[in-house]
């Protein structure tokens, strides 16, 4: 069952009026109900993998926490260590299994596997830190793993905020739910009407005969149609999430405001950012030995043996990061490109401050917009290395952008009117994203409107989704990029 | 707290550390300064700061620092 398909909106649909009328006690065992039928939906061999994941991570907290309360901290930590270390073993060694055969056999990941398993590893692991306590109920503990809307592409939630909004009794409220259909209204436009129509023109820009500025105008493509397509995801997900009284972790800040690589990815896929920071580079740039080798590398070289734990630690995350999206070369290779920027911005960052300071630059509205467009136009350059499993082709193509200056726009699948709609939701999205940054919430800014209006604007919203939303014969608008991790 | 106002004004002259209370919350450090300020810490006071306790309600302010510093020493 696909989030843009019409059996999945009668599912949401029938599941939210019966949520609201069922005791509140049972709200959270009907969401597991409707979690299990939707994995079901999407074939019976699905379940053992959350059902795996869930059984491993469930023992493990359990073991843990008898542990904590039999040992003194130390011995129990080193301990529970192993049990850590033996569930992320077996849960990542399904995920890496299921990955080599989905690249190399080109048999298709369970639905969500990447999400829900790096989800319940940092449970396991705040459980063995101290910071939450262990679910005793299976079942509760079972819903926390596979709760339906976040199974498709995310957000990876923590527990500690996740779980207690899952168990809690939710009574109506107008206002949530209707904030919630809202924003998947919202993603179903972003989705269907800007992703899935530029996805066409993507498609054909990757063929080997586009080069030159077709390469450019494909990362730009390409950045448009990620963005439509794992925000709308993201935004359908967050929205009926709402509409349960669940508020989920934001994914997306605005990203493409961002003036540098740091503040694009504090607003980028921001729960896997997270998670990489607090499991990943925290633990690794903080080690004991790290601490060691760079007590000892300061000695010598005092502001180079400082920084040796941070860019250890973040090669690490950035590796596992590319792989996280896929073993192939060009992942590594994008994890590595964007550990390199990061690493690079860090050390020329006092020489940036002395030249803004020179020339009194970050007054500047202009420069602002600069340092954007700067970063939206290196990101998409990293970014468009998804498409190129062969990385020698994506450095030929890259190679090839200034040497000729023509685009084919009229022969890459879309019609004028298509460009039309495109540029029209692109503005849309833009100034919907802008209202955002400066002045807030714009479904609180619509409630302030008379009712007329904000129904008005709604209707249109809705019929631009009917009427423009990319419905061709043979076409599949469920398919979202990010359901391949 | 002076040395440790000393550590985070190293890092961030132009901050006020003695007033600025959303360090992390507002971009000010990020996970490279927290990183960097864990090892001064160590240097300095012979504190070492797990993991567990590197979240933002800890490094928001130099105040909250000082007592994380305090609770583990």
């Amino acid at each position: 069952m696909q989030l843009t398909s019409f059996s999945f909106l009668l599912f949401a649909g029938g599941l939210l009026i019966l949520y609201y009328l069922v005791p509140r006690k049972l709200q959270w065992p009907l969401l597991l109900i409707a979690s299990t039928v939707f994995y079901l939906c999407g074939g019976v061999e699905n379940v053992f993998y959350i059902l795996f994941t869930g059984a491993v991570t469930y023992g493990a907290t359990r073991i843990i926490e008898k542990n904590q309360g039999k040992f003194d901290k130390k011995t129990a930590k080193k301990k529970n260590r192993v049990w850590v270390i033996l569930t992320a073993c077996l849960v990542f060694g399904l995920l890496a299994v299921c990955k080599v055969r989905f690249t190399f056999q080109n048999i298709l990941l369970p639905l969500g596997l990447s999400f829900y398993m790096f989800q319940s590893v940092g449970y396991v692991l705040d459980v063995h830190r101290g910071t939450v306590k262990a679910e005793k109920n299976p079942l509760k503990h079972l819903l926390f793993v596979s709760y339906f809307p976040q199974l498709v592409q995310g957000p990876i939630s923590k527990y500690g905020n996740l779980a207690p909004q899952l168990f809690a009794h939710h009574p109506y409220d107008g206002k949530q739910v209707a904030f919630g259909l809202q924003r998947m209204l919202w993603g179903f436009f972003k989705k269907m009407v800007i992703a899935d129509r530029i996805a066409v023109a993507v498609v054909a820009l990757k063929g080997p005969q586009y080069t030159g500025l077709s390469f450019f105008v494909l990362t730009v493509f390409y950045a448009i149609q990620i963005y439509g397509d794992f925000t709308g995801g993201i935004d359908i997900v967050i929205g009926l999430s709402e509409a349960f009284g669940i508020r989920l972790t934001e994914n997306f800040v605005r990203p493409f405001f961002s003036k540098n690589i740091a503040e694009y990815w504090r607003r980028w896929h921001i729960s896997l950012g997270e998670w990489m920071k607090d499991y990943i580079f925290y633990p690794i740039s903080i080690s004991s030995p790290m601490r060691k080798l760079s007590k000892s590398a300061r000695k010598k070289w005092p502001n180079f043996g400082k920084r040796i734990p941070v860019y250890a630690a973040s090669f690490a995350t950035w590796f596992c990061t590319g792989i996280w999206h896929g073993i192939t070369p060009n992942f590594i290779l994008w994890g590595m490109m964007n550990c390199v920027v990061i690493v690079a911005s860090e050390e020329l960052t006092p020489l940036y401050e002395k030249f803004h300071n020179r020339f009194h630059l970050k007054e500047k509205k202009w420069y602002a917009c600069f340092e954007m467009l700067r970063m939206f136009m290196l990101m998409n350059l990293i970014r468009i290395v998804d498409l190129f499993p062969n990385v020698g082709e994506y450095f030929r193509r890259m190679g090839t952008m200034f040497t000729s200056f023509s685009v084919p726009f009229m022969k890459l699948g879309l019609t004028g009117l298509d460009y039309g709609i495109l540029l029209g939701g692109i503005v849309l999205m833009f100034a919907v994203s802008l209202f955002q940054e400066k002045k807030g919430s714009v479904r609180e800014a619509l409630l302030k409107q008379n009712a007329a209006l904000r129904y008005t604007l709604i209707f249109l919203l809705f019929l631009a989704v009917l009427l423009l939303g990319s419905y061709g014969i043979g076409y599949d608008a469920g398919n979202f990029i990010y359901n391949q991790f | 707290m002076d040395k440790l106002i000393a550590i985070l004004s190293d890092l961030h002259p132009d901050v006020d550390f003695e007033t600025e209370t959303g360090l992390i919350d507002n971009g000010i450090l990020d996970s490279f300064d927290v990183v960097t300020i864990v090892a001064e810490v160590d240097d300095t006071f012979d504190v070492q700061i797990p993991a567990e306790e590197l979240i933002p309600d800890n490094f928001n302010s130099a105040e909250s620092l000082y007592a994380l510093i305090q609770r583990l020493a």
